[in-house]
Order: C-alpha cells, then structure tokens, then sequence
C-alpha cells in the first residue's frame, strides 16, 4: 500500500528534527559519528514510525519485530528514534557517551530499553538477526526482524557466512538493508575495498534484494511491504544513500566519518538544516 | 607531579613506521579500514607500494600477514587493539604464534584509551590473550618514545610480537635517544625500600606520581616500567621481591591474565611475597571521558598508594 501523503509528511517532518537533534547532541558532547547516522535517517525513522511493531511500554513484549543495527556506530540515529518513541526520556540524549549513562557509544542490550542487540564490533549484526528470525519461525511468532548494514560492513567475512545460511535457512521473516552510501571510514568503498556488483553478490547468494533511494521515505515504506510478501527467502534492501546526508559539508566525505563538530560547523550545519529542535 | 606531555604512542608509532620503512625495505604495512586511528595513513602516503588496506576484514588481514611473512616480508598488522584480539584470534594463534612466523601485531586504542566509544571498543582483555601464546612476545609500551623504540625492536626481533599502542597523549617519560629498547628488560624508574610497584602502559606514570605521595606519608615505593610483559623480566621482579617484600601491579588491563597475573604466576612459584592488583575488575567499563573513567574504574594514583599502604601496613 503506498504510503498516505499525511504520513510521508510526517517521517520527512521527523527526520528533520531527527536530523537537528544528532548535530545537536554531538556537537555539544564532541564526539559521536555523524556520518553513519545521518545517512540512515529515513530507514531508521520510516521503521520506528511506519512499520515496526513495537511496545515503549513492554520492550521486552515477545512479538515486538526487532531492530539490529548492525553498524553501531550510528548509534545517535537509533537512540534519537527510540526516545521520541518513548523508550526513555529525550533529556536522556544530552547524557550520550558519558559516565553513568544508560546510552553507550555504542548500543548496549543490557542498558538501554528497546535496543535489541549490543553492537559496535562490525559484521556481526546479520548472523544474530537470523539468529532472531529463526527463533521466531521456531515458536510460531510472526515478528519481523530488520537489521541495518554498512556498506564498508559487509566486506567482513562473517556477513557472508550469515548471507548463505540464511538463505539455507529460509528466513523470510528477515530484511536485511543496506546503507549503500559507498563511504566507509578511511575512503570510498571504491578506494578502500571495492564491492562489486552488490545485487549480483546477494542474489548469488539466495537472497531477494530490492533497490531504492534511502532518503525517500516512500520508496522505503514500499520496499519493506515488498519484501514481507518475499516468501520462502531473505530479502535485503538495497538503500542508496548519502553519508552525512543533509549537511553539505559532510555529505559523501569519510572525514566525517567521527569527527567532533566546531561551533563554525555546528553553525552553518544548522542554517542548512533549519535550525529547529 | 607536573610532566611535560608528549606524542600519543600511535602518532609515534605511525612517524616510526615512515623512517623505519626507509630502513628496512621488507617492512609492508597492512590496515583494516582504521589507517587514520593507528596513523598508518603516515606510511601509506609515504610508501604507497609497501602499504595494503584491506577494508573492514581483520581476519583476512592477518592471515594475509602471516602468508607474506612466509615470503620474507616483515608485516605489521593494525587495527583496533579490540578488534585485533576478537577477530584475528584464530591467524595469530594458529598460524603466527604455531609457526613462529615473523609478524607484527600493533594494537591500537589498547585499554580504556578508547574511551567514549564505549566498552564493546575497550580492550583489556589483550595482554591476556597475546601472553598465553607460545612464541609470541608481548610489549607495552609507556609513552611515544618508548613506543617508537619497541617498533624497532620488534622488527629486529625474529618471531610474531604484540605492541600494545594507547590513543591518547602520554607524559614523556623514557628516553630512547642513547640506547635501544631491549625486548625482556624492565626499568627500575625510582628506587624503593617498602614496596614495588611494576607497571606498564598509560599506568607508569600514575605509579610515579602514587609513589611521590607515598613518600610524604614517609612510605618508600619503587616503580618498575614493564615494557615487555612476555617474555616477562623474571630477574627484576624476583629483585624487587626480595627487596622490598611487597608487590602492587598497576595496568590498564583486566585485572585477570594481565602484568599482574605474570607476575604472580612467578612469585607463586619462586618467591612469594604479598600482591596486591592494580587493573579494571571483573567488569565491562563504559563510555566516558578517559580519565573521568580511570578514576571511576579505580586505575588512579589515589588506587595505586592505597594499595601499596595497604600492603606496607599489613591490611
Ligand atoms: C570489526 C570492526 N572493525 C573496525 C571498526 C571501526 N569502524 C567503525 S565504523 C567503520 C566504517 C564503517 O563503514 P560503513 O559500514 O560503510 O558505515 P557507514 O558508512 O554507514 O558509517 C569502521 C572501520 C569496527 N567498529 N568494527
Ligand atoms: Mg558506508
């Protein structure tokens, strides 16, 4: 079913502010990684706000659909989304990354309500996605599984291994996206370890992968239905997107990919965005 | 005490590694998507055909390492101290430390240096995994000099080394200038009657300054910088044993299988004397401003004297 225009107005109305708030809380703690986070903005948002079945008030509900991120590192993009959610309170983000709180560099399981898996150590994410979606099959559950992929994330080894047993497994309860945004931490993905013919590569491997634009909130919502009515398979979408989308100091540059942000930075990145809290 | 700061280990690290490329011209460098964390970048523009990146596949690195060893290349592998123990586990231990193969392990960010990535980045675990290999040597270095120094030291070294390597900057403490890094030898860095305190990495200097406090309580420390952890310098620490009859490990490490646990697996053995442990308990730390988390995760001066007074008072 396409997507209703009060509810595309409304994903693209909070992934701006979601946007605001990430250079807000990392320009105030410098430290964090913009890059990563502002790239997978609309997929982040369109699930917690579109299409995720989830509790805020019973995180641990046993048919919520689960959420991994695998690249962990965009961590602020996730917490953002959980709090407005109402997972915990958004006064919580001014805490990010210091002593004493339940937010994490990276997300922790065990400290943060409604985060699924502790990630940070790339490349796991997808194996213990299955790991989920098979439990489920196991139990009769009809909760759906997303995990959230790098690009620079699936050179390691491990992705692959998850990629085939996963189709072996025929886990269609499970969608895997990539954030196809062609940067990683040292370069382009081009520069650093080429990754070839990504559709060929998933689909050799059994996999039904869908491309889009990962900043189009409609196209995201379409590919998600899309690939629950994928039977007897994984689906991985395809999610071309822009690192440090939105702020055109940092789009498409591996510098950002961790930076600090100066009050010059801080500045001119809000005039873009719109300022707004 | 005051003490003038100086580069962090990495930026000496990546500024040896150019100089010492020019010298040694079997020296190849790898890195796993991390060269401008580790500072190989340095390397990698200044010898462009002796450097390979090979994305976020630490695996593959390594055991890429150990097949060009076999060639007569030296190779450092780099990443993330963390990441390096966690997933190149198996090449270093089946193929490196097995066969005794020549290459260099530098682990970047050790510790809690990492500090705001949070606790799925610390590594204090490392020293723990790297000393119970057979064939392997392990060094931890105090500050940028000594850090420089020990690079050398491991190319001319024949076998698979661990350089732990810290982030952030680190007092000056060594001087390397007149004198090699000698692989097995301690440092005695201040005499003492009542106690020892052996030390490594970032915590050296937090033992110089514990034992400047102990002093005005009229309490004598000895520090002892343990730059190499394996093969452990038996004969200072049987030294400082006899003569002091009191022991306190300090490093930013777990206090499980680390300095500590060498040196006490030597005593328990060939002189026993009371220890007392100085390192992250058994817990995961957490995010948060790098000394603000020493302190929280007791690795302080303040720890160290208390420690060592404890001992001395026979608490
Ligand atoms: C196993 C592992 N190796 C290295 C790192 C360090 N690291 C963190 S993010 C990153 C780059 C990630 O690139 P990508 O997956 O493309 O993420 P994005 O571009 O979406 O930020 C690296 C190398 C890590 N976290 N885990
Ligand atoms: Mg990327």
């Amino acid at each position: 079913m396409a997507l209703q225009a009060d509810r595309k107005a409304l994903l693209e109305g909070l992934s701006g502010k979601f946007r605001n708030t990430i250079i807000d809380t990392l320009f105030k703690i410098q430290t964090g990684h913009p890059g990563g986070s502002l790239s997978a903005v609309e997929i982040v948002t369109t699930l917690y706000f579109e299409k995720m079945r989830v509790d805020p008030k019973n995180p641990k509900w046993p048919d919520r659909d689960r959420f991994v991120l695998g690249k962990g590192h965009a961590a602020p993009i996730l917490y953002v989304a959980l709090a407005k959610k109402g997972f915990f309170p958004e006064k919580d983000l001014e805490t990010l990354r210091q002593l004493g709180s339940h937010l994490q560099g990276h997300p922790c399981a065990k400290k943060t309500p409604g985060v699924e898996l502790s990630t940070g150590p790339l490349g796991l994410g997808l194996s213990a996605a299955q790991g989920m979606a098979l439990g489920a099959r196991m139990d009769g559950r009809d909760f759906r599984t997303y995990v959230l992929l790098g690009d620079g994330e699936i050179q390691e080894g491990i992705v692959w291994e998850a990629a085939m047993s996963a189709a072996k497994f025929g886990l269609d309860n499970l969608t895997a996206i990539l954030d196809y945004n062609k940067v990683q931490l040292d370069g382009t993905t081009d520069e650093i370890m080429p990754l070839g013919d990504v559709r060929a590569k998933w689909e050799s491997f059994g996999w039904h992968v869908i491309e889009i634009d990962g900043h189009k909130v409609e196209e995201i919502a379409d590919a998600l239905d899309r690939a629950k009515a994928v039977k007897g398979r994984p689906t991985i979408i395809v999610a071309r997107t822009v690192k440090g989308k939105g702020v055109s100091f940092m789009e498409g540059k591996n510098t950002w990919h961790g930076k600090p942000i100066s009050r010059e930075e801080y500045e001119a990145a809000k005039a873009e965005l719109g300022g707004g809290k | 005490m005051a003490r003038v700061m100086g580069k962090a280990m990495r930026q000496a690290y990546g500024e040896a590694l150019v100089e010492l490329g020019k010298k040694y011209k079997d020296l190849v460098v790898f890195d796993a998507d991390v060269a401008s964390s580790t500072r190989t970048i340095m390397f990698s523009q200044a010898h462009p055909d002796r450097f390979f990146n090979v994305g976020i596949a630490e695996m593959n690195m390594a055991a890429m390492a150990a097949g060009i060893s076999t060639t007569g290349k030296i190779p450092f592998i780099n990443t993330f101290a963390c990441f390096m123990v966690l997933r190149c586990a198996d090449p270093i231990r089946s193929l490196m430390a097995y066969t005794n193969l020549n290459v260099k392990i530098a682990g970047a960010y050790a510790g809690l240096s990492d500090s705001y990535d949070g606790a799925s980045h610390h590594a204090i675990m490392d020293i723990a995994f790297m000393r119970s290999l057979p064939n392997m040597t392990v060094l931890s270095p105090c500050d940028g000099g000594e850090a420089a120094a020990a690079t050398e030291a491991a190319i001319l070294h024949q076998g698979p080394v661990y350089l732990r390597l810290h982030r952030n900057e680190t007092p000056v403490l060594t001087d390397y200038s007149r004198e090699p890094f000698r692989i097995g030898k301690g440092k005695i860095l201040r005499d003492g009657r009542d106690v020892s305190i052996i030390s490594t990495g970032y915590m050296v200097h937090k033992a110089l300054d514990a034992a400047e406090a102990l002093e005005k309580e009229g309490i004598s420390a000895g520090v002892v910088n343990m730059s190499t952890i394996k093969p452990l310098d038996e004969e200072l620490v049987l030294e400082c044993a006899r003569k002091t009859g009191r022991i306190v490990t300090a490093e930013e490490h777990s206090v499980h299988g680390g300095l500590g646990g060498a040196v006490a697996e030597l005593l328990a053995r060939k002189h026993p004397v009371p220890m007392a442990f100085v390192g992250v308990q058994d817990t995961f730390a957490e995010s948060g401003d790098y000394e603000k988390l020493l302190e929280k995760y007791g690795l302080t001066p303040g720890a160290i004297a208390g420690k060592a007074r404890g001992l001395v008072r026979g608490k």
